[in-house]
């Protein structure tokens, strides 16, 4: 479903961020890439959708080079939602505005459709009497339920997380690992950077360990925990567990 | 009681005699005109520098546009305003004898580069995971400008606009040199008129200075109902 070949990305002032990412996500998969900080992880999720450019490699989604110039990445993105880790929801609009205003602007459903799917959609995460409040007003873990709500939304074929649970407080992220959990379920095809083993462990069909623009590891949730190959992984393991 | 009366007399020659306080009302209007005018002039031609400026091609470098939008605002900011609108009135728009027209162009070409900094550090300020959000939902570029970076940077822009209107009233108090009879003109020919030049520029001082601690307080009350709409 998505295909990654040899990507690099260079930020301004010799930052070598990705080193030559190779990666293949079969659809119904559930990726989970987990790595210190300054990994690459988030850049390399990011590139996905192209939200950063890459500095070369290749990026094919559903048979189309989404790299090249000439594709049309408005296009690519209406099937590949992103979460991020602060959220963003749209500080002007209600929350119901929030869930509809892309389905409606890009003319894939009347506004009476993308209120009545939104309406379903913020039922499933018990969330629909927040319809007409503003961000501002909710807690962080309902915020990012309606952030998730907002991208399904569109009816992606790729939901990507970027730290979802990483700016809540600890007793919110629960709440959140919950509804990915169900959308796991529902067999989304998922990438999902995050520091939350435990989800790793039980929602990931593979954990990818990146470390120093690459990905060092790559294996089944169990055998990646159980029996880490590289030495840099039982390190990081062994701190983070 | 002497001096009383003397101050009397001095504020009866400065603005009742001969109806006088008339001229001054006329001088503010023509304050007024000129800065209304130049402050349309100036929203309009400040919104559209302030998107040249923030243009960017592709591969993340500016445009032409945006150095075009740099050229304009250093220029107008390097020179004083008194020399631009003599500029406008002897050689770009000597033709031209229309004098409230000449200096609101001035002042609203003038106040553009000033209003093109405010709006564009108003969008700026607009948190940058906005148009992410926007952008990763598959909105064009302009859609997420349109429906939600530019609601938010309306509220950023409002109150450092209105600062920027204060400023050009005071600014106006120079189109005399252009052959206006604003407040300041006014004042400044009553000067010579009744040989006292207290009456008449503390007078009109006076005038601005209601003008503006007016426009200060509907300023004030606006911003404050701005920042309640934020925890709504």
């Amino acid at each position: 479903m998505i295909i990654v070949k040899d990507l690099h990305k260079e930020f301004e002032g010799n930052n070598h961020v990705l080193r030559g990412v190779n990666y293949h996500i079969q659809p119904g998969e559930k990726i989970v890439v987990v790595g210190p900080s300054g990994s690459g992880k988030s850049t390399f999720l990011r590139c996905l959708n192209l939200l950063e450019r890459p500095t070369s490699g290749e990026i094919w989604f559903d048979g189309q080079k989404i790299t090249d110039y000439k594709t049309d990445i408005n296009k690519v993105r209406q099937h590949m939602g992103m979460v991020f880790q602060h959220f963003n929801l749209f500080n002007n609009l209600t929350i119901m505005d929030n869930i509809t205003l892309a389905p409606i602007k890009l003319k894939l459903m009347s506004e009476e459709e993308a209120r009545e799917n939104a309406l379903k959609l913020l039922n499933r995460v018990n969330l629909a009497e927040k319809a007409d409040a503003y961000p501002g007003s909710l807690s962080g873990g309902q915020k990012q339920r309606i952030a998730i709500v907002r991208s399904l939304a569109m009816n992606p074929k790729v939901m990507l997380f970027d730290e979802p649970t990483s700016a809540l407080d600890p007793e919110m992220v629960g709440e959140v690992l919950e509804v990915m959990k169900e959308l796991a379920d529902s067999g989304m095809t998922m990438v999902v950077v995050t520091h939350e083993m435990g989800f790793a462990r039980e929602v990931g069909t593979k954990v990818l360990f990146m470390d120093g623009g690459i990905i060092v590891e790559e294996n089944t949730p169990k055998e990646f925990f159980a029996n880490p190959r590289s030495a840099r992984l039982q390190e990081f393991l062994s701190k983070v567990l | 009681m002497d001096w009383l009366n003397s101050i009397w007399e001095k504020i009866d020659a400065a603005f009742i005699t001969e109806n006088r306080w008339m001229l001054y009302l006329k001088g503010v209007g023509v304050t007024m005109e000129v800065a209304l005018f130049a402050g349309i002039i100036g929203i309009i031609l400040g919104t559209i520098v302030a998107f040249m400026k923030l243009s960017v091609k592709k591969n993340g470098k500016p445009t032409l546009l945006s150095h075009i939008a740099n050229i304009y605002i250093d220029i107008i900011r390097g020179t004083p305003s008194v020399l631009q609108l003599l500029i406008m009135w002897f050689v770009v728009l000597a033709s031209c004898k229309n004098g409230i027209l000449v200096a609101s162009l001035t002042f609203g070409i003038n106040s553009g580069a000033y209003v093109a900094e405010i709006v564009r550090a108003g969008i700026l300020a607009v948190d940058k995971g906005q148009t992410e959000a926007g952008r990763s939902l598959g909105l064009t570029q302009f859609q997420t400008m349109r429906y939600i970076v530019i609601p938010q940077a309306f509220k950023n822009v409002l109150p450092p606009l209105g600062n920027e209107f204060i400023v050009l009233i005071k600014e106006t108090a120079i189109v005399g040199y252009v052959g206006l009879s604003d407040l300041t003109r006014v004042a400044n020919q009553m000067t010579s008129k009744i040989y006292d030049a207290f009456t008449p520029l503390i007078g009109s001082a006076v005038v601005y200075f209601i003008i503006i601690k007016i426009l200060t307080i509907l300023l004030a009350k606006l911003e404050r109902r701005l920042r309640k709409s934020d925890n709504r």
